[in-house]
């Protein structure tokens, strides 16, 4: 990975360890847990669509799998957190897996519609089987993170938690994307006749990398699971799948830190739209209408190219 | 003379797409360390013979033998990897990719860290990565793209792009080069230095298949060419005999069949 790329992580690293002493409040906090998980799924789907080119429509499953996971594991079977995060990551890569395989042979709008179908299955699942996981009604009583035996009691012990883990998981995946493997997932990004005839196997490629963002969105199901010690398959539909598309798209999913600031902005917007009330999902609906028109690049690359193309002419 | 050992030979193969025979009983072979050509009109078949040998379509009948294994079925990916690299006819390079990336591309059949050693930066693979950009650079050197290692590759003029698909495809470490028309839509200095780039790969002991409309390069660079019409082979020989072969003069510059379209 390049020097700015390691500048921009200790930056991104300080600000996270700053924010707490300026933001307070359990609200506030609890808000960046939800960002920072949303940022991990997020990060994978960048991976996955912007430098891979494999779309997914169904990542929410993933999600889901992790949080049911350990959800299931810790409150039926009485297993630790670690054990049951590490039955999670494995149950989830063992799905994607068993799905990318068949999944990933099929191009563009087939593959979006397979993972479409794919999230949904997962979705009836969650709400039909009822013993596992209490059906519609949801899984309560979900006990809460700890480490060592100490319990997390605050948002902010899940605020470091998080924005920890996804700093390894930022640290990793732009090592990934500036090494032999990302050069490969952007070839095939770029022509897969080519990216073939250069020796690399593209389905290899393809499940690998599918498999490493089901695993991103099983951590941040987890870790989102303990966190509100209650989910219910609504928070794992279709609606939240096209979400995270929709975090990465508005950043930029072509960028990592593009993906990061999606989830950032989409994250905060909902929260800020509340004094709209019930027209709220309309002015959801202008504000990224308005950016897929002005800004198809995502706000990370669309911004200071605006700025080129507005206030610098301007100057001149 | 001594002849050299046959590096790629093909037996009466044949490839139809539906009812059309693109290529149709073609039996030839390519020595070691030869520049061979391969020539026709246009949908003669040149390209599908590529995409046979590389394993992007499937053989309908016959066997290619690569190094006295035969290659058949296999995936392209696993061609790539025994050393048979290619360009394309119409430029496919990685647009969005810098130039020296393309060429990093290249080197990966010749290296191996994966997902995990790459993620966690692990020592091993800082080396191989330290080794690949040094490999990479060095071919960019030898086509003369130096200057431009860190622009998107989308961004060269034609000629350019041409060269780097040459120079990504002598990445990957081949034994068999297989160019398909490295030529098309340059001009005369830029042909000349194409020209120059052939004959620098074929000193550094690979062999050369090539597919070119560029006659003059044609007849400068190769040992032997090989004449295909409606998928089959109608001459083969060294440049000077092609030249004068009746069959060969009938095939360009049209006899019959030419009046009939």
């Amino acid at each position: 990975m390049g020097k700015s790329n390691y500048l921009k992580l200790l930056v991104a690293a300080a600000l996270v360890a700053v924010i707490p002493l300026i933001v307070s409040g359990d609200y506030h906090l609890s808000i960046l847990v939800f960002v920072g998980i949303n940022c991990m799924v997020v990060v994978g789907l960048s991976l996955l669509m912007g430098y891979a080119g494999q779309i997914s429509l169904g990542h929410a499953a993933f999600f889901g799998i992790g949080a049911y996971s350990t959800g299931i594991l810790t409150t039926h079977f009485g297993f630790s957190i670690y054990a049951a995060f590490g039955c999670g990551l494995l149950f989830s890569a063992l799905v994607a897996v068993i799905i990318g395989i068949p999944a990933l042979r099929l191009k563009g709008h087939y593959l979006a519609i397979a993972t479409l179908g794919i999230g949904e299955i997962i979705y009836i699942l969650f709400n039909e089987m009822v013993e596992l996981t209490g059906g519609p009604s949801g899984l309560s009583n979900i006990p809460a993170f700890h480490i060592g035996g100490y319990p997390f009691g605050h948002s902010l012990q899940y605020y470091y938690l998080v924005w920890g883990v996804l700093m390894v998981i930022l640290w990793f995946s732009l090592n990934l994307i500036h090494s032999r493997v990302g050069r490969a997932l952007r070839a095939m990004h770029g022509s897969e006749v080519a990216a073939n005839a250069m020796g690399i196997n593209l389905s290899f490629y393809k499940i690998q990398i599918f498999v490493l963002s089901a695993l991103y969105a099983s951590v941040a199901g987890s870790i989102y699971a303990h966190f509100v010690s209650f989910i219910a398959p609504n928070n794992f539909a279709l609606m939240n799948s096209i979400m995270f598309l929709v975090m990465g798209v508005v950043g930029g999913i072509h960028n990592i830190w593009g993906a990061v600031l999606g989830a950032v902005l989409m994250t905060f917007l909902p929260e800020y739209l509340r004094v709209f009330k019930e027209f709220d999902i309309l002015m959801y609906g202008a504000i990224l209408l308005a950016i897929l028109l002005f800004m198809p690049e995502g706000f990370l690359e669309g911004i200071p190219m605006m700025w080129r193309k507005y206030v610098k002419r301007g100057e001149a | 003379m001594i002849q050299k050992p046959l590096i790629l030979s093909t037996e009466r193969l044949h490839k139809s797409f539906g009812g059309l025979m693109a290529i149709c009983d073609l039996s030839f072979s390519v020595r070691e360390g030869e520049i061979k050509s391969v020539i026709g009109p246009n949908g003669a078949g040149k390209t599908t013979l590529f995409n046979l040998i590389t394993g992007v379509h499937c053989i309908s009948s016959g066997t290619i033998v690569f190094q006295e294994r035969s290659i058949n079925g296999l995936k392209p990916h696993v061609i790539a990897g025994m050393g048979i690299s290619r360009t394309f006819q119409t430029v496919e390079l990685f647009p969005q990719m810098t130039v020296l990336e393309n060429v990093m591309v290249g080197c990966h059949p010749r290296s191996k860290a994966g997902l995990f050693s790459s993620g966690f930066r692990l020592p091993r693979m800082q080396k191989e990565e330290k080794w690949i950009r040094e490999q990479a650079f060095e071919k960019l050197i030898l086509g003369g793209l130096q200057k431009k290692a860190d622009l998107a590759a989308g961004n060269l003029p034609l000629g350019e792009q041409k060269t780097l698909e040459v120079l990504r495809a002598i990445a990957t470490g081949p034994k068999l080069i297989l160019l398909d028309e490295p030529a098309a839509g340059l001009n005369e200095v830029e042909t000349q230095k194409m020209a120059d780039l052939v004959y620098a790969i074929r000193d550094s002991g690979v062999t050369i298949l090539l597919v070119e409309h560029d006659m003059s390069l044609v007849m400068k660079v190769s040992d032997e060419i090989i004449v295909i019409n409606y998928g089959e082979k109608i001459a083969e020989g060294p440049p000077d005999r092609i030249q004068s072969d009746p069959k060969v003069i009938e095939a360009y510059l049209g006899g019959e069949t030419l009046c009939l379209s």
